[in-house]
């Protein structure tokens, strides 16, 4: 028991299988629906997170001013990092509701079709 | 004996029984490595955070904040908005593709020996910095809390060291895990309360707490100056401020997507919708504490002042201090015990992701091309590897001494991630033309660039004046060649520019057909590693 060797999840064998499930129509809509959503959020992401560096280093003066009684813009845009990670957060979450419910998908095809391929073994025979 | 010390063995004692639990539990490399990936996603995600939020966050951000205002607090929104990166590009992948490091990620599609040992050896440099940096922390926080027990910075370091190992070597990654819950929920909850402190200090009224931020005096040159904390500049000044902190932001946004502590947390889970929740958890988690930081910080600039805090102890006593100011000795000594827990935790990941990476990467798979001669043998090598790293790591941070500066030897850590590990981890995933010599280049230029620039940089070179000694005294006497203290904007760039090229000048076919393969499995799971019964 202590010396198992691990168990090998499974999977395709042989390289067509892997091509034939990366040229499907199902995978590729899970990746144009991934891209639709993580393009834009990491691209926004980046923008906004920079954005405080540029603000801070070369508009001193604007993120020194003060806004509610001695805050600054810089605190408060600094603070607001935090808001939009947790937004952009909460809303891949409810994203990959979606991503999952097609992955599924795409799994059990590849189930199905490997039974499919087992049959016409058989009736082969 | 102090109340200090009697919280911290309580702290070790119960950890101890966790690795004793974990030791009778855990059978087989999966157990060992990766927590027989059963780790639910809340466990994860507090795990995460325990492995992240380290002594250089707790420590050195409060005291960062304290000395340099809304400067330091930059450090703070970079620690968290890391994680974004970690949630959209790399946690949900690395579950899907690897097995135990993230050299597996690489040698599905690549050259596996060059890849491996390169990675292995980019994991152990990266995993090595960081954890001298929290060993000189926990050393230096005993010598200054516990000076009259008669516990030396030397026997600290080693303490830690020696705990670190037993949570490893006995416990693997189930007891490295439940360590870092512990901690987490300690240093959040020990956060949350000295917040409230500070609130309740000015009445839980945020204008009156802010405005006393806005008016800290300083002594500058024998006169007193009265400073505003809030507005920024009091750190990265002109003419090379604005592009270090970029530099800076650089290695944040992707530099913990590269962490090798970090990544490996993301086997332990089942699937990779685990993976992904966790990092949500993560991010709750962490994020509310870096907020918090800003609050501790300007507070102890405020309670306690920032010249007091140069004096006894530097940057790294503020947060404790502050403790002290609030609530007295008794508080004092928790947050102080919280703090080592905060280390010891963070050590134990290290120590796990670079014995894991040298025995799954480097002895299995490089020497040994990946047939395990004997079952059991490299969990065997990931021990003895945990023996040696730590010992080097004990001996190094013993020769460094009390005063180094603990979250410069971290960003350290992180630039080298950022610039070799991050590169490479994902253009393997989303580039199909990514070759090995793309591989190679870019973790070898990222290692060397990040490195070089470093010390050629103000951080080791600069010319003292004669009556600075010690550790603030430049390690080579010369103008520096690189004016940044943070490297990201030359060497992660760099880091890219070399894969790119790597890539392009030779032709490599497997690679190429071999990235449907990869694909596949990174964003549907198919074929991904399975949780085992322990």
């Amino acid at each position: 028991m202590s010396h198992r060797a691990e168990d090998v999840p499974p999977q395709p064998s042989d390289q067509n299988q892997w091509d034939r499930i990366a040229g499907s129509e199902p995978f590729n809509d899970l990746l144009q629906l991934k891209k639709t959503f993580i393009v834009p959020a990491f691209i926004f992401f980046l923008v906004y997170y920079f954005a405080l560096a540029v603000l801070v280093g070369y508009a001193p003066k604007l993120a020194s001013t003060r806004v509610i009684g001695t805050i600054t813009v810089a605190y408060l845009f600094a603070l607001s990092q935090f808001v939009v990670g947790w937004i952009i957060a909460a809303l891949y979450l409810l994203a990959s509701t979606r991503f999952d419910a097609l992955t599924k998908d795409i799994l059990e095809r590849v189930v199905v079709d490997k039974v499919v391929r087992k049959d016409e073994r058989q009736g082969d025979k | 004996m102090s109340i200090s010390l009697a919280v911290f063995l309580l702290f070790v004692a119960s950890t101890l029984g966790i690795t004793y639990w974990a030791a009778k539990r855990s059978r087989g490399a999966s157990a060992y490595f990766a927590a027989g990936r059963r780790i639910t996603a809340w466990q994860n995600g507090f795990a995460v955070a325990g492995d992240f939020m380290s002594a250089a966050s707790f420590l050195g951000l409060i005291g960062l904040i304290a000395l340099q205002g809304i400067d330091g607090f930059l450090y703070s929104v970079g620690g968290f908005v890391a994680f974004i990166t970690i949630l959209l590009v790399v946690a949900e992948p690395l579950r899907n593709t690897g097995k135990y490091t993230m050299g597996d990620v690489l040698a599905y599609r690549l050259r596996p020996r060059p890849v491996r040992a390169l990675a292995a050896l980019s994991t152990m440099t990266v995993a090595t910095f960081y954890m001298i940096a929290q060993m000189v922390g926990a050393g230096a926080l005993v010598t200054l809390l516990l000076a009259d027990s008669g516990v030396s910075y030397n026997v600290a370091v080693l303490g830690v060291g020696v705990l670190m190992m037993v949570y490893v070597i006995f416990g693997g990654m189930l007891a490295t895990t439940w360590v870092q819950i512990i901690k987490a929920i300690l240093l959040s909850g020990c956060t949350l309360i000295l917040t409230l402190l500070v609130l309740r200090h000015f009445h839980f009224h945020l204008i009156e707490f802010f405005a006393a931020a806005s008016q800290i005096t300083r002594l500058q040159h024998g006169q007193a100056v009265v400073t505003d904390f809030l507005q920024p500049g009091l750190h990265y000044k002109l003419p090379h401020g604005p592009l270090d902190l970029i530099s800076l932001s650089l290695i944040f946004a992707f530099g913990t997507a590269g962490l090798p502590h970090v990544l490996v947390k993301f086997y332990t889970v089942p699937d990779a919708r685990t993976a992904r929740n966790s990092v949500v958890w993560a991010m709750i988690l962490i994020g509310s504490f870096y907020v918090m930081t800003s609050v501790l910080g300007l507070g102890a600039a405020v309670l306690v002042g920032p010249d007091t805090i140069v004096t006894h102890g530097g940057t790294n006593m503020a947060g404790p201090l502050l403790a002290q100011a609030l609530a007295g000795n008794v508080f004092l000594a928790v947050v102080s015990a919280v703090a080592f827990a905060t280390i010891l935790a963070v050590v134990a990941g290290l120590m796990i992701s670079a014995s894991t990476s040298f025995a799954h990467d480097f002895w299995t798979n490089v020497v040994h091309r990946g047939i395990e001669r004997k079952s059991g043998e490299s969990v065997l090598v990931a021990r003895i590897a945990a023996l040696a790293v730590g010992a080097v790591s004990i001996l190094v941070a013993i020769a460094l001494g009390p005063t180094s500066n603990v979250l410069i030897l971290a960003t350290f850590g992180m630039a080298v991630a950022a610039s070799a590990n991050f590169p490479v981890l994902a253009l393997s995933l989303f580039w199909r033309r990514f070759n090995t010599a793309g591989a190679v280049a870019g973790l070898t230029l990222g290692l060397l660039a990040a490195t070089g620039l470093i010390v050629a940089g103000p951080t080791f070179m600069g010319i003292d004046p004669p009556n600075v000694v010690g550790a603030s005294r430049h390690v080579i006497q010369a103008q520096p060649w690189f004016p940044f203290e943070n490297v990201g904007i030359v060497s992660v760039p760099l880091g890219f520019f070399a894969a790119f090229m790597g890539t392009l000048l030779c032709k490599e076919r497997s690679a190429e057909t071999k990235f449907n393969e990869l694909l596949v499995r990174a964003q549907t799971g198919l074929g991904a590693e399975r949780g085992t019964s322990y």
